[in-house]
């Protein structure tokens, strides 16, 4: 019983991250059409930066604090930044042009922010392990549990929540799916579709730092997570239907599953079950479970 | 066509079979190693250039033709270069019929994707799957023999590389140009055009679309697993990073940058990014940065690449010069 | 005798019933004009029997055989070549190419993986005579991207042309070029279609080429036909002149 209970909190932690991670990219495909390949290097960049402060606070002798959780969310906003300063000056040059292009510069932004952190921070990971300690761990119908893994989990939920309420009951959230329908009409309605465009991205950089953030105290912030992520965010949003949110929540928690099942049962071909699983939906329902073809 | 070619290709020839003699050896060697890219980038063209589908998996059919060879090694004890290369056209051709059957039921973005991920099962068994790949650590490759043993391969291992191999890739890389440019210029080639083009009137001239690309995919996978094959000898292991998906990315990179809309721009590509590589490789341990600066640049600055660029020049001058007062 | 018919033939776009229960016939060697208002379903109609589009209901035969659920490659082998409305050319490349390719996939040589294309002589001196026939031979070289509109139109039913089908369907083969080049490019069609012994449907907004360049006229009004008949038939049809002046002329 308990180890069951472990097995859906860990898928439930898995998803949540995942969601974090997948939202975005297909938010962003959803709205512009662009797949971010270098998606994935910013949910990296909100681990390293969020690590980094955390670090600077971790001098011999100092207890992390309650507070210190709070630090977490430079990681997102660092990533939120950056993709307020990428949109504009990277990929607005190139809406116009095929789309291998589009895919080619989010490739290069990718080697290029991989090294980046690989400049700034060095080639050894950065983590606060001590942090999630703090918070002590529950007792769940027998199974003892981290709290702070609990607080990713409602995280990922809340993340869900706020980005469906964002999108669905706000004004915004109406310019936002308007324009992702059809780009022209919101242009000639009065939209600023550069503006939604650039919000667009930013929200989603923001998803996946505030992701790589909450990560980073359990995993640490190591060199090429960005690239394994986009893989797996990848699987989640063919499963759920590229530019589908729903999708994205639905595909996250199936991976999720999938991954602690694998982890039990078939760890050698975890990640090539989950490959296959993405194929297999494509083949039968090629716009994704929740997607408009 | 037949002058033009002449004109072009006999120098180049030339020039190549001299290399060894003119060159040192080290040089040699990466330029085997950008010939060899070169094959891999003309199967990869075959579909961006010629059929518009843009696959981000090429690194599987690479990656299958090198483990095809070092497989051979490890469980049957098979180091004949000849056996390398028919066992890696024979499981390249197999797995891109089959990975092709899958991804071209899609266009765009989908089949980017579906590639992707099909090239990353691989990835994820070549990683895992230690005990027969060798996981992350990989598989060597010996020096292999080349026609039964007729021809002197033991020695110095950089002679054997830089001469007797130099030649052996320069062959392969003939035929392997002569091929493609046959395919593009035939009908099927044509065939392809016309889908790259307008796949619904394609459709309506009686062109089987969906049958055309599985086609060319598969010739597509095959002339990468060759290269795959090649490479291997040359690099003396294989690891999974040859199956990862950023290794596709590379093979995108070198085809755009060299002109994806010309026949030569992935040869030209391939040579430059190997060079531009090995140089940045040397140069700095951020090379990946360097890179993608250079990419970036490109697209926003030369999307017609190298070729593309050089012969919208020559076109311009050439205007210009005609438009000049007698 | 018939060379194409259609019975209660169904395409319905949600709510909208694009070709609503239509029996439409096409006799062996005329010049069909297929006319009504936007909307009315001519094209829908079209793309329903090239293969295009699926119906939702009815049948389709061609030469007395069931086509209705036959892919768009066994109707092109049965016979049966479209154009489009919205030129759809191959644009990359040159005009000669463009008929080649039709010729070549009808002979069956697109399979061929390893002749040159260009040594084909039999397959270029045929594209190339269909070049000249329709006046396209000075830009065989040209690629297609680089027509004037009036010759793209033209082109366009060049590549449909050289398939050599039994049954041609022309969606609208003049919209979008200027009324000083319709009668031209009207001759030159209907003078090769007509010599070609090629039988033709025409689909036409412009009433003076309706009547100028067919044999028999059918009228089609929201998804249904609604006269049939030849051209001095149609034209004293009162039904039709208030219908199609009522839904397409300024009051």
């Amino acid at each position: 019983m308990d180890t069951l209970v472990l097995q859906v909190l860990n898928s439930l932690f898995y998803a949540s991250i995942l969601f974090q991670i997948a939202c975005g990219l297909t938010l962003i495909y959803g709205v512009m059409r662009i797949v971010n390949l270098a998606h994935g290097n910013l949910y990296a960049l909100g681990a390293y930066v969020s690590g980094w402060v955390l670090g600077l606070l971790a001098t011999p002798g100092t207890q992390p604090r309650m507070w210190f959780f709070v630090l977490l969310l430079a990681g997102a906003v660092a990533a939120a930044a950056a993709g307020a300063i990428l949109e504009p000056t990277l990929l607005r040059p190139l809406y116009k042009r095929a789309e291998e292009y589009q895919l080619l510069i989010t490739f290069g932004l990718l080697l290029i922010l991989e090294d980046l952190m690989h400049m700034v921070w060095g080639p050894h990971p950065l983590t606060s392990s001590a942090l999630p300690d703090l918070l002590g761990s529950s007792t769940i119908l027998g199974a003892t549990y981290p709290n702070y893994n609990i607080l990713v989990i409602a995280i990922g939920f809340v993340a869900a929540l706020g980005v469906w309420a964002f999108v669905y009951r706000t004004k915004f959230g109406v310019i936002l799916r308007a324009t992702s329908q059809n780009m022209r009409m919101a242009a000639a309605l009065g939209v600023n579709v550069k503006r939604v465009y650039v919000q667009a991205f930013t929200l989603g950089c923001f998803l996946a730092g505030l992701g790589g953030a909450i990560i980073m105290p359990i995993s640490g912030a190591v060199l090429g997570m960005g690239i394994e992520a986009l893989i797996l965010a990848f699987v989640v949003v063919v499963i759920g239907g590229l530019g589908s949110l729903e999708g994205a929540l639905v595909g996250a928690i199936i991976v999720g599953f999938v991954r602690t099942l694998g982890i039990m049962y078939f760890a050698e071909i975890e990640l090539a079950v989950l490959y296959l699983i993405a194929t297999i939906v494509l083949l039968v329902r090629p716009a994704g479970l929740f997607g408009r073809a | 066509m037949r002058q033009k070619v002449l004109t072009y290709a006999a120098p180049i020839a030339v020039a190549l079979a001299a290399v060894p003699f003119v060159l040192p050896p080290y040089q040699t060697i990466l330029l085997s190693y950008g010939l060899i890219m070169a094959i891999a980038a003309l199967g990869f063209n075959l579909l961006l250039g010629y059929t518009g589908l843009l696959s981000f998996g090429h690194s599987a059919y690479f990656g299958v033709g090198a483990y095809a060879a070092a497989f051979l090694v490890k469980y049957a004890g098979i180091t004949s270069i000849e056996a390398f290369l028919l066992g890696g056209l024979i499981a390249s051709a197999l797995v891109s019929a089959i990975f092709g059957f899958i991804c071209v039921r899609h266009t765009r973005i989908f089949f980017s994707i579906l590639a992707l991920a099909l090239s990353q099962v691989l990835w994820s068994l070549a990683l895992k799957l230690f005990w027969v790949t060798g996981g992350t650590d990989g598989l060597r490759v010996p020096t292999p023999t080349l026609l039964g043993g007729l021809v002197q391969t033991t020695g110095d291992k950089l002679v054997f590389l830089s001469r007797t191999y130099y030649y052996l890739v320069l062959v392969v890389f003939g035929i392997s140009v002569a091929v493609m440019w046959l395919i593009v210029h035939s009908p099927f080639g044509k065939a392809l055009q016309a889908i790259r083009d307008n796949e619904t009137r394609a459709e309506f001239v009686g062109v089987e679309v969906r049958k055309y690309r599985w086609i060319a995919f598969l010739v597509s996978g095959v002339f990468t697993g060759l290269a795959g094959t090649l490479w291997v000898p040359l690099n003396g292991l294989t690891t999974p990073d040859v199956l990862y998906w950023p290794f596709s990315g590379e093979i995108v990179f070198l085809t755009v940058l060299g002109g994806f809309r010309t026949f030569s721009g992935p040869i030209v590509g391939a040579v430059a990014f190997n060079y531009l590589k090995s140089y940045a490789v040397g140069l700095t341990v951020y090379w990946q940065f360097l890179l993608g600066v250079v990419l970036v640049v490109l697209v926003l600055a030369l999307p017609s690449g190298i070729v593309g660029t050089l012969s919208q020049l020559r076109g311009r001058l050439a205007r210009s010069a005609w438009h000049e007062p007698a | 005798m018939n060379l194409l018919e259609t019975r209660q033939l169904k395409k319905y776009f949600g709510d909208t019933h694009a070709v609503d229960g239509v029996d439409f016939s096409v006799r062996q060697g005329e010049v069909l004009a297929l006319i009504g208002a936007n909307g009315a379903g001519k094209t829908t109609l079209v793309n329903v029997i090239s293969g295009l589009l699926r119906p939702d209901g009815g049948t389709i035969r061609f030469q007395a055989v069931d086509v209705t659920h036959q892919s768009i490659h066994d109707r092109i082998k049965a016979g049966i070549a479209r154009s489009f409305q919205l030129v759809n050319l191959f644009d990359q490349l040159t005009c000669l190419d463009n008929v080649a390719l039709t010729v070549f996939a009808r002979e069956g040589k697109t399979q061929r993986l390893m002749t040159l294309a260009e040594r084909d002589r039999p397959v270029l001196d045929e594209a190339l005579e269909l070049l000249r026939q329709f006046g396209l031979e000075p830009k065989a070289r040209m690629t297609a991207a680089g027509l004037a509109q009036g010759e793209r139109k033209l082109l366009d039913v060049a590549v449909a042309y050289a398939l050599r089908p039994r049954l041609l369907f022309l969606d609208e083969p003049t919209s979008g070029v200027s009324t000083r080049e319709k009668a031209p490019i009207m001759d030159i069609i209907t003078s090769i279609v007509r010599s070609g012994k090629v039988t033709a449907v025409i689909i036409e907004h412009d009433m003076d080429v309706v009547f100028t360049y067919s044999d028999r006229i059918v009228v089609m009004h929201e998804g249904k036909i609604l006269a049939d008949g030849t051209p001095e038939e149609i034209r004293r049809n009162e039904q039709v002149t208030t219908t199609l002046l009522g839904t397409s002329a300024p009051r």
